[in-house]
């Protein structure tokens, strides 16, 4: 091994995240019955690449297992020898992905959960949740478990649970896994005495209260799981957001070490006969579980201009793409076609390939056979082989009527817009400015701050309004951000790099070019219309409860009982998501008010108690303080009604069932606060109409991919942060608002930006310029313009956006999408029907 | 490439290779992800194809387009495997509509020369702008529709087909009237006029009319 030294300035400490050992407590049996498997060891079996190539079999007789069971919640949420405290915050949502693709696998296979608190808190996990739930086959049990013995015979697992109205069960199980807690990185200690960090007491970086990238020690930065349990797209948030706060460090040093890529010259093949490769990839056994792959392979080299066709495991792999490099200089390929997955995941990547062996790009072509074909006829095995060919056939056609394009650079305007001044949008510009760009911050409101003005303390207890002062302060003096308050956005046109904004404020009305674009417009508090909000004084916000208790108000403050009700006005009907933080909010509420008040009768009515990560602590806090934490059904929720304590005062009574106790409960309740939803801010859905984005379902932003790709728009040059997004935690909007910042960084730190070659182009001596295109041309990409045979229509390559709706209107078709042309889309639908198809359908016909 | 890049052309090609339905999907009207809203000029090509293969005597249940968005698989299943299986019903393409395979190809061979003139027509008289399938809907099942049509592109459309079949071999009136579903006066009419303007001519040897 070679020792070297490297000088850096900033380092970033991604060490990731250990899976839980159950073997530390016997009680798993883990290695102990074949039969018990952790849910890594599950998500193996799952893998094409695994022991079984993607079959689930039992290890002890290579069969399927019918009846399953996950055991949630192993090595978290419990103060025992081995376990942790917190809550690992992802298992729940794999658990049901495991289930999904288990009965996905094995439709017939019967699949229970034994579970604490269900935490679908994530992006669209609601639905999820439903949908594991309402499988056939598949229930949710919440329950303590305990696995208590193996058949020696079968080698099955029995697990004993209990049952509210059948006490302590014992049922047997083909097999269990163990739904395992995330623990920090192994060497944790040894990584923090060598960089000089601390660690916090559950052994991850111990980092800045508010800032989770941050540690003690400058320079230094954490991101991903090394933060402490998170999904993906929190990992990626901190991940481009370290990346930002070293941006801000090392900005006069950028682009010192990169080294321009150099492809090898591009052959012309223009005149050369079409030579096509087909690729086909069995993407593990995505496809080739399905679709016959060496059938298929073989029909590929009977099909005319194909002069080789192969098979790869997966063609997206290093050595895969290698190979398609090879064949083309061995071969003399001018064409290629990957038959795999949809071109919106690994088209780049393939057409990269081309250029690496000296192709133009454009050239490539992609058939789907995932998404298309395998994915959907899982069960249809023989169509779905003829299918593929079909679908391969067409592009095949297409393919040789493909033509080299060009794609162009375009400047970038260096300058930035972000619209929304709270938090998240002031974190984000401090940081884009920070790194040399004029910034121009819009906020419709008079005062910066967004919803954090109404935030007074976090969970971990940090002074909110101190730290929104000090950022306030900030944005300010920075000589390169220009604050526009009590704004509207009244028009944005342009495109990636080139941005115009229109905003009317107390300056005026201003014109504003930028090249990137950050989102940050933040999110609402739904106003409830339940449980008498509105009708009565004493029935309160969560967040209406936080700033009386911070007011000191003495109505709040001196209640001798005060009843919390969660989850109000989402996880319902109207809007089927969780807002995520309220629990850790009634929490946050309830700690506070034991501290002024601990005498103080607290109850928090929930239905799932969601503070997840280290969050759990407090939970606990609260629970050993005596908060009373009362579980309701959606179907059987709490009712509100004014009435008289016993001892004669007026009070709310809150009537819930209890489901451990089974019975009845009234409650006498000074106060009632309402866990109201994080809803869409009212102006998202005209924000996301002038920038060209789009919403989720549930109307918040949506972004270009909701695990890897969260931080940015499907809109080029357009990026996305806080709680407009999805409801999310202050140090959640911090990370994803630096990673906002990183990621519009990648483009402004750019000269150009590359555009696609594929627009519209006209034959001028078709175009009898009648200026149907134009006129039907939305981005104004069409103009006339004189030639010495008249006027011409011609195209702006940098504004056509490729829709090709111009082809369909004109009469002489002089104008053509490339890539798209008639001649190349026609090719394709005479291909569709196969020519052995038409002769048997004329046959039938002539009978 | 945008739905409203989907031509006429491609949709009649389709017809002509062999193809009994055709399903053209979208994306949901008012959702577009940029500002083109070409799934506007999707609806109108495919009311207006609608109605040519109704006049020209083909099932217009078989050109379909339905509004969906990415995250509805099971709405594009659905609508897939209901078009199908409504294709299915309908048989094949032609012969359940009671035409012979010339006949057909005449058929769909006048169509397609049409095309440019159709959108010259479209572009100055059947340009609508709704905002909603049902104000479509509403528009091209109306009468003021159809005296457009009539107006419009009957009488071109009927030229073109007897220019089709013609170039296969001369032919009789009463042959045409037959071949193309036209009364034999409709079809005299149209010769008249076609002779006319040079297009065809009367061989009198055979009594019939050719390809001038």
């Amino acid at each position: 091994m070679e020792k070297g030294e490297v000088n850096v300035g900033a380092i970033i400490l991604s060490a990731g995240l250990e899976p839980f050992d159950p073997k530390v407590r016997e009680e798993y049996r883990y290695g102990e019955f074949q039969n018990v498997l952790t849910s890594m060891d599950f998500e193996r079996l799952l893998s094409s690449t695994g022991a079984y190539a993607g079959e689930i079999l039992r290890a002890s007789d290579l069969k399927h297992p019918k009846k399953l069971a996950w055991i949630q919640c192993v090595g978290s949420r419990q103060v025992i020898e081995g376990g942790n405290s917190y809550c690992s915050a992802v298992c729940c949502t794999y658990t049901q992905k495991q289930v999904i693709l288990t009965k996905d696998h094995h439709p017939e296979s019967e699949c229970t959960i034994f579970h604490n608190d269900v935490r679908s808190y994530g992006k669209d996990f609601e639905r999820y949740y439903q949908r594991t739930e309402n499988l056939p086959g598949v229930r949710f049990f919440r329950s303590y478990t305990s696995i208590v013995r193996e058949d020696p015979v079968t080698k099955n697992v029995f697990v004993r649970y209990s049952t509210p109205d059948d006490g302590v069960k014992e049922e047997e199980f083909d097999m269990v896994v163990l739904s395992i807690g995330l623990n920090p990185p192994k060497n944790a200690l040894e990584i923090a005495k060598k960089y000089g960090i601390e660690l916090s007491d559950h052994g991850f970086a111990k980092v800045n209260e508010i800032n989770p990238m941050v540690t003690k020690r400058p320079g230094i930065f954490v991101s991903g799981g090394f933060q402490g349990p998170v999904d993906i797209p929190e990992s990626v948030f901190s991940a481009s957001g370290a990346g930002s706060q070293i941006g801000e460090i090392l900005d006069y040093r950028r682009g010192k070490l990169t080294k321009e890529r150099i492809y090898p010259e591009e052959r012309d093949v223009s005149g050369e006969e079409p030579r096509i490769g087909v690729f086909v990839c069995h993407c593990g056994a995505n496809i080739s579980s399905v679709v016959g792959i060496p059938d298929t392979v073989e029909y590929c080299k009977t099909l005319p201009n194909v002069v080789h066709a192969q098979n790869q495991l997966f063609s997206c792999a290093t050595n895969s793409a290698r190979e398609i490099t090879d064949m083309i200089k061995e071969k003399g390929l001018n064409r290629v076609i990957v038959a795999g997955c949809s071109p919106r995941t690994l088209e780049p990547l393939f057409r990269d390939t081309l250029r690496e062996a000296g192709i133009n790009q454009y050239y490539y072509e992609m058939a789907n056979i995932r998404e298309h074909c395998s994915w959907v006829h899982s069960k249809e095995k023989e169509e779905a082989t003829e299918k593929a060919k079909d679908i391969i056939r067409m592009s095949a056609a297409r393919a040789c009527h493909l033509a080299p394009l060009q794609e162009f650079d375009l400047p970038v305007d260096k300058r930035a817009l972000v619209v929304g001044g709270g938090i998240a949008g002031m974190t984000s510009a401090l940081s884009i400015a920070n790194q040399g760009h004029e910034v121009y911050l819009v906020e419709k409101d008079k005062d910066l701050g967004g919803i954090a003005r109404r935030i007074h303390t976090t969970l971990e207890g940090l002074d909110v309004q101190a730290y929104l002062g000090d950022l306030t302060g900030k944005i300010y003096k920075h000589p390169s951000i220009h604050v526009y308050t009590d704004a509207t956005i009244t028009a944005a046109t342009g495109y990636i790099g080139n941005f115009v904004t229109t905003v009317k404020s107390d300056r005026g009305v201003t014109a504003i070019k930028h090249g990137a674009a950050v989102l940050a417009i933040g999110a609402d508090v739904y106003t409830p219309t339940e449980y008498l909000y509105g009708q009565d004084d004493r029935v309160m916000t969560h967040l209406e409860l936080e700033g009386k208790i911070a007011e000191g108000d003495e109505k709040v403050i001196n209640a001798q009982s005060l009843v919390m009700i969660q989850c109000v006005g989402c996880r319902n009907e109207e809007r089927n998501y969780c807002s995520r933080i309220c629990c850790s909010e009634s929490v946050k509420n309830a700690l506070l008010l034991k501290e002024k008040n601990p005498k103080m009768d607290i109850y928090i009515l929930f239905r799932d108690v969601r503070t997840y990560g280290f969050r759990e602590d407090f939970y606990r806090e609260a629970a050993s303080k005596d908060v009373r934490f009362i579980r309701y059904e959606p179907e059987d929720a709490p009712v509100v009604e004014p009435g008289k304590a016993e001892d004669g005062r007026s009070v709310l009574k809150v009537m819930a069932t209890d489901f451990i106790l089974g019975k009845k409960l009234e409650l006498d309740a000074d106060v009632v606060a309402l866990a109201a939803a994080v809803i869409p801010a009212a102006a998202t859905k005209e924000i996301a109409g002038l920038f060209k984005v789009t919403l989720s379902p549930d109307g918040f932003f949506k972004e270009a991919h909701v695990k890897l790709r969260p931080v940015e728009f499907a809109t080029d040059g357009v990026y996305l942060c806080g709680l407009a997004h999805y409801p999310k935690f202050m140090q959640e909007t911090i990370n994803q608002s630096y990673g906002a910042a990183g990621r519009a960084l990648t483009l402004l730190s750019n000269e150009t930006v590359v555009a696609s070659g594929s627009v519209c182009e006209v034959d001028e001596n078709k175009c009898v310029s009648c200026g149907a295109c134009i006129t039907v041309c939305n981005y104004g990409a069409i103009e006339f313009y004189d030639t010495p045979q008249g006027r011409k229509a011609k195209v702006n390559p940098v504004l056509c956006k490729g829709d090709g709706l111009c082809n369909t209107v004109c009469a002489t078709s002089a104008i053509s999408l490339k890539h798209f042309t008639d001649e190349e889309l026609l090719s394709e639908i005479d291909a569709a029907v196969s020519d052995e198809e038409i002769m048997k359908q004329i046959d039938a016909a002539v009978g | 490439m945008c739905s409203g890049r989907v031509d006429m052309a491609h949709v009649f090609r389709a017809f002509s290779k062999g193809a009994d339905g055709v399903f053209l999907g979208a994306c949901h009207l008012n959702e577009c992800n940029y500002i083109t809203h070409g799934n506007y000029h999707a609806l109108t090509m495919v009311n207006i194809c609608r109605k040519i293969m109704e006049h020209i005597g083909l099932n217009p249940e078989r050109l379909r387009i339905q509004f969906m968005s990415g995250a509805e698989a099971s709405l594009f299943a659905e609508s897939v495997n209901d078009f199908v299986k409504k294709v299915k019903e309908l048989g094949p393409l032609g012969k359940s509509e009671g035409m012979d395979e010339h006949g057909l190809k005449a058929k769909l061979e006048a169509v397609t020369e049409l095309i440019p003139y159709i959108r010259l027509v479209e572009r100055e008289r059947l340009r609508v702008s709704f905002k909603s399938e049902e104000e479509y809907h509403t528009f091209f099942t109306s009468d003021e529709f159809k005296r457009l049509f009539n107006e419009l592109i009957v009488d071109k459309l009927a030229v073109g087909q007897i220019v089709a079949l013609l170039r296969e071999r001369p032919l009789s009136t009463g042959k045409m009237a037959e071949m193309l579903g036209l009364t034999p006066s409709e079809v005299s009419r149209h010769m008249n006029t076609s002779s006319r303007h040079g297009l065809v001519r009367y061989d009198v040897s055979q009594k019939c009319y050719a390809l001038a």
